[in-house]
């Protein structure tokens, strides 16, 4: 009995071993990437083009950062994106939530075919409606403007963050609105007042990945700006990638590093949030 | 009965207030799905049977779209060879990796905390920064991969520029940033009872076999809402090819997506783009038909 118990804490300890080596190797490739871009951004040119590679810069070189980020306007290019980040982060939030509530808290006719209808635009592939959609924001004078960028934000913030409010809303006790109605407050009050602060949770979830979704955002920037000055950081990178492409990949790899440090810093102070969206999508539901 | 009546009104008006409140609030999104979704999506089919230009306006032309991507268009055809290519080894090799790392960090492991922040990391940084990063790290004379292969005497290919083995490098990076998927398959794995576990262990099921007899039936519904939604988006894979590659060398990494890109944005070619558009839709709605056909005889819901 003593063996056979012994045999099998040997065994555990075999296969916890292996779970650790297995999630070590997998860790290591996840962060030697970023590795590669910090050490790359700071070797002179001669040095990143040397094979064998070094890991650690023989000389570690500011100036790929001060030209890097001369070769286009990435302060401008950092501004605009900022701009887009914080609009369409607040306008998310907001209008999901306030959308969300909705379906979650007044049962009426046709309810049931609208959330159906919502879910079902999750399946879609963006390549169907893109072209009318262009045709639109063209005939409107929209084309290398922010608002195509930003109207969809501030018409529902995208079907999957409704979803999420609305499973936090449903969680929600009824007596919260009864309350709420019985102090004289109307549903609009109630939502702000009541509501908004008691679904907090989910507006740090939907505001962090929103956060990062428009820092990263390319197809759609893609589309809709022409003009240089209008440029998000994201495009701005592929302009550089496409004018220069290896030939500096020191500066090139300090601009990256640049444009990916912002992600890091939210990500690293959000991250339970992040955690937390993933949780809450209750997938069985 | 006048009670009655007076109460049945007075439903009435709770429900229409309901009905007025419901409408008030949904009215962003409403506004949004049927003018930038449900009209769209109708106007599109009908351009797809035009040769309507970059302006919108064109003449009705019938199946000639249609016609001239299937029988004469080269990029139409390896754009659809390739994408499909892509789902088939992307997805089921994401699903496998997913449940495999999420199994290993459900078993009690220490830093539970820092192996889900490294693991998620690639996920949230994953942009033009990071796409132009791994073009440099598969680079065939400087690149690190092929460093690491000549330290075994190998000599590496041009990865990205080889037609044979380009598309399996952006495979690969798709891979790399797995984190969300892996997440969602651990929050899934760990909503299982240990009980289920603990009669296992009394039965003395080894851990292999409670993988396949528990963890793994148990979390279907998660790997089946992995693969719907990987299905769905590596059918649109549009980014890394379009900013490593432009689609090349041979047309050996376009994908459907750049194509209608292509189309609609560079040749003007409205009409045409949206026969491809509605093309690829069809062709996604048949892949996740038949996932959805197959779903009730391997996805088992506990309850």
């Amino acid at each position: 009995m003593n063996k056979r118990q012994m045999s099998k804490t040997t065994a555990r300890r075999i296969s916890m071993t292996i779970t650790y080596i297995i999630l070590i190797v997998c860790a290591v490739v996840c962060i030697f990437p970023f590795f590669w871009m910090l050490t790359t951004a700071f070797k002179s040119t001669a040095e990143a083009y040397s094979f064998p590679p070094t890991f650690i810069p023989k000389k570690w070189l500011l100036s790929n950062f001060s030209n890097g980020l001369q070769v286009a306007d990435f302060g401008l290019f950092t501004k605009n994106t900022v701009f887009l980040v914080l609009i369409n982060t607040i306008a998310t939030v907001f209008s999901s939530a306030v959308v969300a509530y909705g379906f979650a808290k007044f049962p009426a006719t046709g309810s049931k075919f609208w959330y159906t209808c919502l879910m079902a635009t999750m399946m879609l592939p963006a390549q169907v409606t893109l072209i009318p959609q262009y045709l639109l924001y063209f005939k409107m004078g929209m084309v290398d403007t922010y608002w195509p960028l930003i109207i969809p934000s501030v018409l529902g913030g995208g079907a999957y963050n409704i979803f999420l409010y609305r499973q936090f809303f449903l969680s929600l006790p009824q007596e919260l609105n009864e309350a709420a109605t019985i102090d004289g407050a109307n549903s609009f009050q109630t939502f702000i007042h009541i509501m908004l602060p008691a679904v907090k949770p989910v507006s740090m979830c939907v505001g962090v990945m929103s956060l990062v979704f428009n820092w990263n955002d390319f197809y759609q920037p893609l589309i809709y700006l022409n003009s240089t000055k209008k440029f998000t950081v994201a495009i701005g990178l592929q302009f550089l990638n496409s004018s220069m492409g290896t030939t500096k990949i020191g500066q090139m790899m300090a601009v990256s590093l640049t444009m990916t440090i912002p992600v890091l810093v939210i990500f690293f102070i959000c991250q339970k949030y992040f955690v937390q969206g993933i949780k809450m999508q209750g997938i069985k539901g | 009965m006048s009670s009655m009546s007076k109460k049945k009104k007075k439903m009435s008006g709770i429900q229409r207030r309901n009905t007025i409140n419901f409408y008030l609030y949904i009215s962003p999104w409403l506004l949004f799905f049927i003018v930038l979704t449900v009209y769209p999506m109708l106007k599109s089919l009908s351009l797809a049977f035009t040769d309507s230009d970059f302006s919108g306006k064109g003449n009705f032309i019938g199946l000639n779209n249609f016609i001239q991507a299937f029988t004469v268009d080269v990029q139409f055809k390896a754009a659809f060879r390739n994408t499909i290519c892509y789902v088939l080894m992307y997805v089921p090799l994401s699903l496998i990796l997913s449940f495999f790392l999420g199994w290993l960090l459900s078993r009690k492991v220490k830093l539970l905390g820092f192996w889900r922040t490294v693991f998620y990391m690639p996920y949230i940084t994953s942009g033009v920064a990071v796409t132009i990063l791994w073009g440099w790290i598969f680079n065939g004379t400087y690149g690190i991969i092929n460093y690491v292969l000549s330290l075994f005497g190998i000599t590496g290919p041009n990865w990205l520029g080889d037609k044979r083995l380009a598309l399996g490098c952006i495979v690969v990076m798709s891979l790399w940033s797995l984190g969300n998927q892996i997440l969602i398959m651990l929050a899934g794995i760990q909503d299982i009872p240990d009980s289920y576990y603990e009669s296992a262990q009394i039965d003395g099921a080894s851990t292999i076999r409670q993988v396949f007899a528990i963890t793994l039936p148990l979390s279907t519904p998660t790997i089946f809402f992995n693969l719907v939604i990987g299905v769905i988006s590596a059918f649109q894979l549009f980014n890394q090819p379009y900013i490593l590659t432009n689609g090349g060398p041979v047309d050996s990494t376009l994908t459907v997506a750049m194509v209608i890109f292509r189309n609609a944005f560079q040749y003007g070619k409205m009409g045409y783009a949206s026969c491809i558009a509605w093309c690829l839709f069809i062709v996604i709605m048949i892949f996740t038909g038949i996932i959805n056909a197959t779903q009730k005889k391997w996805v088992f819901y506990d309850n």
